[in-house]
This record gives structure tokens, sequence and C-alpha cells, in this order.
């Protein structure tokens, strides 16, 4: 078992490594496919002063040399020079945003996840009742609604009609409306998964058992029964981060949040290369590193599942 | 008969020849099936008929439909026609010289839902929208549909060695970002898009050419996935056996065995489909990377309607609704299908 999980460990982390990889090498080619540098779009200059910044940005050499040289670099988290705010590195301004970002995400994650695990339980639990139809109606709806509808309505009730909240991110409690708008879609989609899942567990022979031996409802529930019903969680958990992280990109625009959303459409805006691909990298990183997660955590968390 | 009978020998091996007697009307009739045979087309669709909440969201669906594409052929204004006379007016309000026309007893049309900031009329900005988002559903699930069938039948009908790298390549796209390889590609080929030549590619814009092109290469792979699986139990059936024995080609048998019965897989994904093309557009469109102005798209009228957002939020209720509409349907229709066609996933 112990030998089998481990093949399994470094299977999954090689087949990580290698999407990484590809990642990185669909972003370098796609943006070395455009035919204009990235300086010639700017204000008039020279064609030595282009010729000069293309030296300085190692862009003079050809193009296979060049990925080699990002691939290296990257590898020391060197993500070159934004041209887009220019006196930065990449890597400094990636993280610079990603502190809000990381800080939104997360909360927005535990979020999703805790209020879902609970809406789902009792949507479960009252299967029928008028409770679990208002839950199931609410989930439906919110589940069509894009992220960005949710942020411009909850910015547009809360900040400007009420009056509750603020609607600029850099205020104090700014980031609690944008932390719910990026957490509702994924919470509804929790609580789904949960309620079908707690049904199919309830419907369990040792949950019959169990209540035939008279134990307690409430340790039926916690004790046999809860456990059992996160594993289809855990497995959204990967694609909660992506929906997330790509989430933020609109959610922080709205909310004007110096995240690393906001980074990368403004970063779009100014035709920064360099600054799109590390952040496109970085971002996809995180995204296939959490679904490796989540993956092995499902197996850990359910040992019944083959690894083969 | 059995008055015959009665009088016979029970040992007499004498044959009764009235056993054999050819059967009167009366007797055939009794042998005539009492109800038409149902296929699993017919009974699915009955179940369907019988799901209120998939029925209501396919009727939505139609007259959306209905609008998006009808409407815009004989209404009074179109998307581009700016009026600076008549800048951000409420639904159903008048400018001041509409409103001198209408004194003199000339007839102008309401403006169903107000005017843009360009004095554009909102209504069939947003009707346009609504069809640039059905658009890029309906061909986005027709292009997964074909690539994840072919793919998927491919892998699944030769199994092995095929099938074996074929699935590696599809657990490798599957985890790949595909938002942000949309995003990076719309930014990538946005200069080409502007520049070129083809009018239809000009009109589309970078999000949806982009959208479309990821499409194709990024998200078949559930669908090719499903039909696969679908096809490796297939393979197994005595029919495709009996078919194979008589010279069958490897082409004719999943054309005419293995498709037909994979097709509940395929609506089901088909509907899933669409609701996250326009998700995934309007995303784009929102982020300035959609269609080309002076095409309006969902996104991009909500995106817009950010800056007068105080004073003229309508201007946002009227697309996010309408997208909201959409998915929603499609999202209850995609579920309907899904219990009708495959009554075991019910959940």
């Amino acid at each position: 078992m112990n030998d089998k999980f481990l093949t399994y460990l470094l299977k999954r982390f090689l087949m990580a490594l290698l999407t990484i990889f590809l990642v990185v090498a669909i972003t370098f080619f796609v943006m070395h496919a455009i035919p204009a540098s990235p300086f010639s779009s700017e204000k008039a200059k020279s064609d030595a002063v282009i010729a000069a910044l293309e030296a300085k940005y190692g862009f003079d050499k050809p193009v296979p040399i060049q990925f080699l040289n990002y691939l290296w670099n990257i590898l020391h988290f060197d993500f070159g020079l934004s041209t887009g705010w220019v006196g930065n590195t990449v890597i400094d301004l990636i993280i610079g945003g990603f502190s809000y970002s990381a800080r939104i995400g997360l909360t927005a994650g535990m979020i999703a996840l805790f209020f879902g695990v609970i809406l789902g339980s009792i949507a479960a639990l009252q299967r029928g009742k008028a409770l679990d139809k208002v839950i199931q109606v609410l989930t439906t709806a919110l589940v069509a609604m894009p992220s960005f509808v949710l942020a411009t309505i909850l910015l547009l009730v809360f900040a400007l009609q009420l009056g509750w909240l603020p609607s600029m991110g850099n205020q104090p409690g700014g980031l609690i409306l944008p932390i719910i708008s990026l957490s509702l879609y994924p919470m509804a989609y929790v609580t789904r998964l949960q309620r079908s899942s707690m049904l199919d567990v309830l419907g369990q022979d040792y949950i019959r058992t169990a209540r035939a031996k008279g134990v307690k409802n409430s340790k039926v529930i916690f004790k046999h029964a809860l456990k059992n019903t996160l594993t289809p969680v855990i497995t959204y958990a990967g694609p909660m981060m992506a929906y997330i992280l790509t989430g933020s990109m609109v959610v922080e625009n709205i909310f004007s949040v110096p995240g690393l959303g906001r980074l990368f459409t403004n970063s779009m805006l100014r035709t920064d290369y360099m600054m799109i691909m590390g952040v496109t990298i970085f971002l996809a990183t995180i995204i296939i590193l959490m679904n490796f997660i989540a993956d092995i955590l499902y197996k850990v968390v359910d040992p019944r599942v083959d690894l083969s | 008969m059995s008055e015959n009978r009665k009088f016979k020998n029970p040992l007499s091996l004498q044959i009764d020849p009235k056993l054999f007697e050819k059967a009167t009307e009366e007797e055939k009739a009794q042998q005539v099936t009492m109800r038409e045979s149902v296929s699993f087309m017919q009974d699915a669709m009955r179940r369907l008929r019988r799901n209120h909440i998939a029925m209501i969201s396919l009727g939505i669906i139609v007259v959306i439909m209905l609008i998006a594409f009808i409407v815009p052929n004989f209404y009074p204004y179109t998307y581009t026609k700016q009026d600076v006379t008549a800048q951000n007016l409420a639904p159903f309000q008048y400018s001041a010289k509409e409103q001198a026309k209408i004194d003199k007893g000339f007839k102008v049309f309401p403006h169903i839902m107000g005017t843009d900031a360009l004095g554009r009329d909102y209504a069939i900005r947003v009707i346009y929208g609504t069809r640039i988002s059905l658009l890029v559903g309906i061909f986005s699930a027709l292009i997964v549909i074909v690539i994840g069938i072919i793919y998927g039948s491919i892998s699944g009908y030769f199994g092995g060695k095929v099938d074996m790298v074929m699935m590696r390549i599809v657990d490798i796209i599957y985890s790949l970002p595909d938002v942000l390889i949309v995003i990076l590609l719309s930014v990538a080929i946005k200069d080409w898009v502007s520049t070129s030549n083809s009018p239809l590619i000009a009109r589309l814009g970078a999000g949806m050419v982009s959208i479309f092109i990821v499409f194709g290469l990024l998200y078949w792979v559930s669908m090719a996935r499903q039909v696969r699986g679908q096809i490796l139990s297939i393979k197994q059936q005595e029919y495709v056996l009996a078919s194979k024995a008589i010279g069958a080609s490897p082409a004719r048998i999943i054309r005419k065995h293995m498709i037909p019965n994979c097709v509940s897989v395929i609506i089901i994904i088909a509907a899933m489909q669409i609701p996250s093309a326009i998700f995934t557009e309007s995303f784009l469109s929102f982020l300035g990377l959609g269609v080309s102005i002076p095409m309006p798209s969902l996104g991009s009228l909500a995106s817009d309607a950010r800056t007068g957002l105080r004073s003229y939020p309508y201007q946002l209720i009227f697309p996010a609704l309408s997208i909201f509409l959409i998915v929603l349907s499609f999202n209850l229709l995609g579920n309907g299908l899904r219990d009708a066609f495959d009554p075991k996933l019910r959940s």
C-alpha cells in the first residue's frame, strides 16, 4: 500500500511538472508568435533605441535560445523585467499583487468550503422540506450568475445604494465585498456537491447499522456520515482555486484591489509581454499544484480509491 | 378442441389434426401487440416532457432564440446608430427631439430599455449581445461534439496502446488551466484579428476567435473521455462482434453502432458545454478581450455599464438578467436532459 502510494505520488508529481512545463512552453511560444515587438507599439522610437532595448531584454537572440534562457531564469524565479512598470522586476510585481489576491482567494475559498459543506448537509438532512427547497433554488440561481455580474450587483447594492461597505479595496473593510463576490459561486457549487454526497452516504448500510444500534442522530451524522461525504468536495478544491484566481481578475478590477488579477488585466492594457507571461505561468502553476494536492488528499482521505 | 379430447385415449399416439389448423382471425388478433414498442429516444423524450422545469427552460431558450434572431431584422433601431440628443435615456423615456416629433403627431418607437451613453438604443444592443452569446454557446458545443466524438471513439475503439497514448494526452490537456490560455491567446491574436482582411474574423473579435480555438484545442476532453468510456462498454456487445464477423470496417462500426449508442452522453455534455462557453465569452468581453466594438456582447455591455453604475443601474441589470436567464435555462435543461437520458445519474 505504502509503496503503491509513493509510486502514485511520484507519477502524479511528474505529471504536474510536465503540465507546468507545457504551460511555460505554450505561454512562451504564443507570446513570441506575435509579430510586433513589445517596444514597437510605444511612442515613436528610433530603430537604434528599439534594438538597444531588445538587446537589453534579450529579444535579439534566436527564439529557441530565448526559450531555454527563459526556462533557466524562471527556475531561479527570475521572470525578467517589466516593460509596463519600468524599473520593476516581474517577480516583485507578482509577489506584491499576490499578497492581496492570496488573502482574498484563500478567505473566499475557506468560506465557500465551510458554508458549502454546512448548507449542503442541512439540505440533505432536510430533504424535500422547505429549507432544502430554498437552498436548492438559491444555489441554482447562484451557479447561473457570472462572477462579474455578482460583483457589480453587490457593489451597486451594498456600496453605492446602501453605503454599508466601501467600494474600494484599499479602504478598511474594502476586501469584504470582493471576498463575498468570489466565494458565492464556489459555495453554491460545494453546497450542491455536498448535498448529493450526503444523500448518497445516508443511504449506505453502515449508517443504517449505526442507527439500528441506537446511536444518537447527531453522532451518526458527525462521526459516521460527514467524514465520508467530504471526498467529492476535496476533488473540487482544485477547480475552485482556478475559478477564484481567474475570477479575481474581474472582481479586483471592479473593486479596485491592487491584486494579481488587476495587475494581469493592466499588463494586457500596457502590452507588457513579460508581465503577461509571468502572471500566466505563476497562476497556472498555482492551479496545477492545487489540483495535485487535491488529488493526493483525495487518495489519503479515501484509501478505497484504486491507485492504479 | 377440448370436446374431442374427452373421447381420445390419453395414451394414444394418434395426432389430433385440429391442433394444426390455421389460426382464426380472433386468435391472430390476440397476438398483436397492444402497445407500440418504445425506442430509447422516445422513452427519454417522454421523461423529459414530464419534467416541468426542463420544459419551461426549453421554452425560455426558444423564446430568447426567436427574439435574438428574428427581432433585429425589423427593429426600428440598429445597434450602431448613435443619437447625441438621446443619451442615457431611461426605459420608455423620449429625448426632447423625439418628444417634439411625437407632439407633431409622428410615431416614435419607444426605447424599451432606454439608451446608452452614446445614445444608442439599449434594447437592440442587449438583443445583439444575446445573439452573440447564443452563437458562441452553440458553435462551441458543436466544436466540442465533433472533436470529442472523433477522438473518443477512435481511442475507445482501438483500445490498447493507442488508447493509452490518446488518454494520456487527454489527461495533460485536462489539467491545463483553460481560462488562462483563452486569455493568453486572445491577447496574442488581438493584433492579428484587428488587421485581418477577413471581414468575418474582424467582426468576431479576438475573444471570440480565441474561444473557438481554445474550445477546439482544450474543451473537448471531457466529451472525449465520456464517449471513450461508452464505446469501451459497447465494444463488448454481441452485435458489434456480429458486425465484425460479417466484415464491417471500423469506420462503419463506429458510425452505425457506437455513436448512436453514445447519443445520451453526447446530448448531456453538449447541453452542459453551452452555458460554460457563454460564461467564458462574457468574462472575456468584460475584460475587454471579447468582440470588437461596436459589436455588443452581454459581457461588454455589463462592463460598459460600470461607468454610470450609480446613475443608470438598469444598464447593468438588462444584460446581467439576460446572461442569467440564458445560463440558468441551459443549466436546468441540462439537468433535465441528464435525468431523462441517464436515470442512473440522477442525484
